[in-house]
């Protein structure tokens, strides 16, 4: 084989590295970097299924908020905005630690790496627990619905109860959703902790940080729809 | 990998911006504004969602494709709403037929 036809370095040989940490290329890619775009590709694919099924309570939400205006603001009263702000804020700080985990993946420290998802994880135990307070006190003001339901104003008891289903339904799955990113990033410190990461594979870190900021999106959202529209009626 | 490595002080901007607009957002929902109350919350939304995708979420240094998946997936979202919200904004419009009603 003639000099100038080579095959290209990255295709044909693998560094030691990648193969001590599982970064190897598959035979079905040419690249590493083609084996990266596949998966960022896919994950997203997952996160557009994602978009599509909060956008199905997004929808219903738009609906009965457009057929009840009155009684979802009367219900605005009863979010606590200090406690919803106080998560938004935890979460937007969680996404930070986040993409600093990626880029300490990046730069190849495990120590690095290692810190911020585990500030990650607290972040994300701390927006759930902050959570729990608040259904908790929706528990103790019977906002819960049901047969227990109770509201202050009687002319939207059954309106408001939609919106609080929507509340819980809507909060819950995001709950869901930041318990599963909880698990995903106990599996990542284990895996870091083992030193499966360096700079030239942390695909999974990066995947989970992406899912990660997805469920922020969704908060971001959530937060005003909730918690601010409808406060000043 | 392509990417090149973004620096920290970019993170740390996208984060004060995303922290200010949050304040900003909770600030502006105690002012009586009446319809702008929604439409102040949702853009700011917006722009908070936009941040993150674009920064966090590196959309910025994705290729064309990942960028083609992520427009389609908010696009499809937005077909959703804004088909739904035009059945229901428009009911009523025409006077249907007798047994409609």
């Amino acid at each position: 084989m003639a000099e100038g036809d080579a095959i290209p370095l990255e295709s044909v040989s693998i560094g030691p590295a990648a193969i001590v940490h599982g970064g190897a290329v598959r035979h079905h890619f040419d690249t590493a970097e083609q084996q990266f775009d596949s998966s960022t590709l896919g994950m997203w694919v997952f996160l557009v299924t994602e978009i599509m099924f909060f956008g199905g309570m997004f929808g219903s939400y738009t609906v009965y908020r457009n057929m009840y205006p009155d009684a979802f603001a009367s219900t605005s009263h009863f979010m606590n905005v200090t406690m919803g702000g106080v998560n938004t804020a935890v979460l937007i700080c969680s996404s930070l630690t986040m993409v600093l985990a990626v880029h300490s993946a990046q730069i190849g420290s495990k120590k690095l790496l290692i810190l911020f998802l585990v500030l990650t994880l607290c972040l994300g135990c701390v927006f759930l627990g902050i959570k729990y307070a608040e259904y908790h006190e929706k528990w103790v003001d019977h906002h819960i619905p049901g047969p227990g339901f109770r509201y202050a104003d009687s002319r939207y008891f059954h309106q408001a109860q939609i919106l609080f289903f929507l509340y819980f339904a809507m909060t819950g799955m995001h709950a869901l959703h930041m318990i599963v990113g909880a698990g995903l990033l106990t599996t990542l410190i284990v895996m870091a902790s083992r030193n499966r990461f360096s700079a030239a594979w942390y695909t999974p870190v990066e995947m989970i940080g992406l899912y990660w900021h997805f469920v922020d999106i969704v908060w971001i959202f959530l937060f005003p729809l909730l918690y601010l529209i409808g406060h000043t009626k | 990998m392509t990417h090149s490595i973004v620096p920290v002080r970019v993170y740390v901007a996208v984060w004060s911006a995303l922290i200010a607009l949050t304040i900003t957002t909770v600030a502006v929902s105690k002012l009586e504004l009446g319809e702008y109350n929604f439409i102040a919350a949702m853009t700011i939304a917006v722009i908070k969602g936009s941040l993150v995708v674009w920064f966090f979420m590196n959309v910025r240094q994705s290729s064309s494709m990942i960028r083609l998946f992520a427009g389609a997936g908010f696009f499809w979202m937005s077909i959703l709403i804004v088909f739904v919200l035009s059945d229901y904004f428009s009911r009523g419009w025409l006077p249907g037929p007798a047994w409609w009603k």
